[in-house]
């Protein structure tokens, strides 16, 4: 009640407070006039007595103020005053507004940017009902593939789960009566809808009890954006049947359009469900324990279980199945995390990097704070004479503050302001990005409401940070010492906050750039890295023949006649294909064992390796040395024995070394021997970064794949060839989807994320030596401007240029000079973070250190040109006629 | 003149003011003259000073206020003690009675008595 009576009062008195100011006024003149009655009544004359009433009341104007302050209301009306005073007084000074108002756009906006960025990837939990509750089951290591036999047990036995969902992720040949295309897409158990409490746009969904048996369940549910774009928001699309891989789907309905799926950063085209696996796909594999071919398991914790306790469960389940199936599943250990990254395996490096992107963006804010601290810090003391005037005037040292973070406050609002906008734009955009043409990535960074708190928040925090630098200096101020002594002497060398936050602000920018450089010369040196094969003079042209309806004995035949068909193109060296390519869109594994193991159970394995069926002439068309051994020939077929060429990881992993391989054995998991026959060189097949990987090439006549990338070699102009490369493909079967790119395109997959990374690092290190520049700028302009007149005197007793530059410049520099030496080492510290994710990001690379030190030194020299300038035509007998 | 007077403690001009109005309603220049009149002219207060400590007072709802007519017929705001005014004055009194008590008693020891 008092509370509330209290606020009232402050309301009334700020609504009314031309009609308050009206009674007080009226109030004072009433005692006056009571005072001057009295002095009349004494014997005074009417104007004598008035008079005398009012020197004796004291200062009105004083007391009104404090009555105002005593009767509330004045805090948000003063505030109000404040702001208008400091808008008034940043227009008369707009070069130090601009350049604040700017500086903050960029370091508010970039914080922005990362957190926004941040915010969709780690933070924001999957876009379904209940995330909170939603776990993935993982198995040791980053795996969660999981056979479908096991994934019906566990889903049947354990007691911590709602319900259980699988899903695989694919590729399909899909035709809606026009021009076949593929398109990625999502084979779900029956369940997965309702598992994840999803409703439909329109149309239905499938169910778990649609599911009878294998290839039972012809249905496809659309995602909103595929039906957006390939169906132009067409909502008679329901019921219509479509071409899956030349089988009859029916349209069920479509997803809402705030669902993608169960995997950040991926955009299925549409759902089918997975028991019609074989005609997607050509393979079911529902009753092969062994085979781990089911990419997720996913559910919702029972109400009131623990991760823990649902781990525990999980575990009890493995144990039984390692029990009843030894020979498949071994020992089986589960894990529990979170879908959205596939657990940690994108999860950490992404986690990771963005932390550290989060900090260096920290970094900019707090270089960016110095820079304006020390420019606020400058401006105060130029204005120490207007602060000492209205201390004498008997204005409060905390009125005068209030002003100071008033017009900091409202300098770092504006830029908040300006760098959202600027943030708003670049992640709308970022969000509607398609960098790989073959795959649906979906990156929603869109701001929303935490983001905006997080730039306001940033915004009030970063103003009163750089506003509280002069704060000591106004303490200080003594209106007497000030006044006396004129503008000039007050403020000489004593700047040692100044010189600190100068420091700090380069070593910050220091490391900034440190940390560009490394990441920019890890990325240019991982391009022209050796990935065992070569990249340039390659053409790639993909398809699955299981799209075009291509099945069984059909594929080999059709995939020679294509070699055969790619290979009449003139000016076209060598052809040949393989069913996945190393560094693309993630390889094969499969588990071998030693000749001489019989026991082949998962435990006996000696290496999983990465596995290619490729072509005769594989290597050359790939541009992959045979170290020694043969190729294969077309006669490596079904009729002829078993062979492989691996690489030097493999041979050390399995054969000890490169005699004993030639000619050896080793085994499958289907206990089929192959011999190896060649050496092919190391290469990198899953990622950039990965260290050596056992790899094996088979004869895909041996080891059929309706999985088709034909690799073309040519010197040919890419854009020609790729028109050649479709005809001549296109005479064969107009029904064989196409993707045809360069090699070099296909990298773009393992290159994103060292890409991102370093453009995200590029753009923070321009950012950062953008700051610097304009730090130094302002601490030596500003040290040149209040020296003018000594350095005249100094020219004019016959100081040489040299000496003038080093009166005039040489702190700034040496601060310079501190400032990058620190930032230098604490860059090269920070680079092994780095080393994480740019492959070959070292900082002991005499071109960081060379390139750091000149781009140091460069921002020096380009900082304090026009200051220097400055200094040397002062022209000494101008200033003395100033005076 | 003025060297007679003693400077106020800070504090006490709020309960002066209260002490003054909760013998009638009164105007600032009222109060004033009440002042001097109940502290026998002993105790020096700057005339405008009075009016911040009014508008706390008046803020803490320990005074309340109307417009009228003072005795020789111009136009006044006045002030009266509210119920919590009453209750602080009384408070506030015994208070500072305590006080003195304890200051009188401590300036008046003896050497012998310690």
């Amino acid at each position: 009640m008092k509370l509330l009576d209290s606020i009232r009062f402050r309301l009334t008195s700020l609504f009314h407070r031309s009609q308050m100011n009206a009674e007080m006024d009226e109030e004072l003149q009433s005692h006056i006039q009571l005072r001057a009655d009295d002095l009349v009544h004494s014997g005074l004359r009417r104007a004598e007595a008035e008079r005398r009433a009012r020197i004796e009341f004291g200062g009105q104007e004083r007391f009104k103020e404090e009555c105002r302050e005593q009767a509330g209301g004045t805090l948000i009306e003063s505030m109000f005053q404040d702001v208008v005073f400091s808008l008034r007084a940043l227009r008369k000074s707009p070069s130090f507004t601009i350049a604040a108002v700017f500086t903050l756009a960029l370091a508010i906006g970039a914080n922005a940017v990362v957190f926004s960025v941040m915010n969709a990837f780690v933070l924001r939990p999957l876009n379904v009902p209940k995330a909170d509750s939603l776990y993935a089951i993982f198995r040791p290591g980053p795996d969660a593939h999981m056979s479908y036999p096991d994934y019906v047990d566990l889903r049947g036995r354990n007691r911590s789960f709602d319900d259980l969902l699988a899903y695989n992720i694919t590729v399909a040949g899909i035709d809606t009566g026009g021009d076949p295309s593929p398109a990625w897409i999502y084979e779900t158990s029956g369940n997965y809808f309702d598992a994840l409490g999803i409703q439909p746009y329109f149309g239905r969904f499938f169910h778990a009890s649609d599911e009878r048996g294998p290839d039972s369940a012809p249905y496809i549910v659309l995602s909103y954006s595929y039906w957006h774009t390939h169906f132009q928001d067409d909502r008679g699309v329901v019921g219509r049947v479509v071409q899956v891989d030349k089988h009859p789907f029916t349209v069920l309905g479509v997803a809402p359009p705030e669902f993608h799926g169960t995997l950040l950063f991926f955009n299925p085209a549409f759902f089918v469900p997975i028991v019609n696996r074989e005609q997607v796909d050509g393979i079911s594999q529902f009753d092969e324990r062994g085979s781990r071919w089911v990419f997720m398991i996913m559910g919702h914790l029972k109400r009131g279980i623990t991760p823990a306790q649902a781990t525990a469960d999980l575990n009890a389940v493995g144990e039984y199945l390692a029990k009843m199936y030894p020979k498949d599943d071994g020992k089986m250990n589960f894990t529990l995390n979170r879908p959205s990254l596939y657990g940690d395996y994108l999860g950490r490096p992404v986690r990771e990097f963005m932390t550290g992107l989060m900090l260096l963006s920290g970094l900019i804010l707090l270089a960016a704070c110095a820079n304006l601290g020390s420019l606020f810090a400058a401006r105060a003391a130029d204005r120490s004479k207007e602060v000492a005037l209205r201390l004498a005037l008997g204005s409060t040292r905390g009125r005068i503050l209030r002003r100071l973070f008033t017009e900091a406050v409202l300098i770092s609002l504006v830029g908040g302001a300006v760098g959202l906008w600027g943030s708003v734009l670049l992640l709308r955009a970022l969000s509607v990005w398609q960098p790989f043409p073959k795959f649906p990535v979906y990156l929603s960074v869109n701001p929303d409401s935490h983001v905006y708190a997080f730039a306001l928040l940033l915004s009030l925090a970063t103003g009163f940070l750089f506003g509280a630098v002069p704060v000591r200096q106004v303490l200080r101020t003594d209106p007497y010492q000030v006044i006396k002594s004129g503008s000039a002497g007050a403020v000489g060398r004593r700047m040692g906050a100044r010189d600190v936050l100068l420091v700090a602000q380069v070593a910050i920018c220091a490391v900034l750039v440190t940390s560009s450089i490394v990441a920019i010369r890890g990325l240019v040196r991982s391009l022209h890295g050796n990935y065992g094969f070569d990249v340039q003079n390659t053409m790639l042209a993909d398809t699955d023949l299981m799209m075009a309806g291509y099945a069984g004995d059909k594929v080999p035949p059709m995939q020679k006649r294509m070699i055969e068909a790619l290979q009449t193109i003139p000016g076209v060296e060598a052809v040949a294909l393989s069913d996945v390519l190393p560094l693309r869109d993630g390889t094969n594994n499969s588990q071998v064992f030693k000749d001489a193991t019989s026991d082949l159970r998962p435990v006996n394995v000696a290496a999983e390796v990465d596995t290619f069926n490729v072509s005769p002439d594989y290597f050359r068309a790939a541009g992959t040395t045979l170290l020694s051994g043969r190729d294969f020939t077309w006669h490596d077929d079904k009729n002829s024995p078993l062979v492989a060429v691996i690489n030097p990881e493999f041979v050390r992993r399995v054969f000890g070394s490169v005699p004993n391989a030639i000619g050896a054995y080793f085994k499958v998991r289907s206990g089929d021997r192959f011999q190896v026959v060649g050496i092919a060189e190391q290469g990198k097949y899953d990622g950039l970064t990965e260290n050596p990987q056992p790899a094996v090439f088979l004869p895909i006549l041996q080891s059929p794949s309706s999985a088709t990338c034909l690799i073309v070699r040519s010197k040919r102009n890419p854009a020609q060839l790729a028109t050649a490369m479709r005809n001549a493909l296109r005479q064969l079967d107009s029904g064989v989807p196409l993707t045809i790119q360069t090699r070099l395109e296909a990298l773009d997959f393992p290159l994103f994320g060292p890409r991102m990374a370093t453009i995200a690092l590029g753009v923070m290190g321009i950012m950062g030596a953008m700051l610097a520049a304009t730090g130094i700028f302002g601490m030596a302009a500003y040290s040149v401007s209040k020296r003018l007149k000594e350095l005249g005197i100094r020219i004019a007793i016959g100081a040489q240029p040299k000496e003038v530059l080093k009166t005039a410049l040489g702190r700034a520099l040496k601060l310079l000079a501190i400032g990058s030496a620190v930032g230098l080492i604490l860059g090269i510290l920070a680079s092994r973070v780095l080393a994480l994710i740019v492959e070959q990001a070292t900082p002991r690379d005499p071109l960081v250190l060379g390139g750091v030190v000149l781009a140091m030194a460069l921002l020096g020299l380009l900082a304090t040109w026009i200051p220097a300038q400055r200094a040397l035509r002062v022209d000494p007998s101008m200033l003395l006629r100033e005076e | 003149m003025v060297t007679d007077q003693a400077q106020l403690l800070p504090g006490t001009l709020d309960l002066l003011i209260l002490r003054a109005v909760s013998l009638g309603p009164l105007h600032g220049y009222g109060i004033l003259l009440r002042i001097g009149q109940i502290s026998g002219n002993a105790l020096l207060i700057e005339q405008g000073a009075l009016y911040p400590g009014l508008f706390r007072l008046v803020r803490q709802g320990l005074l309340k206020t109307s417009w009228g007519t003072s005795e020789n017929n111009r136009r006044a705001k006045f002030y009266e003690l509210t119920t919590a005014g009453r209750k602080r004055l009384r408070e506030e009194t015994d208070n500072w009675n305590r006080l003195a008590t304890a200051i009188g008693t401590a300036l008046a020891a003896r050497p012998e008595e310690v």
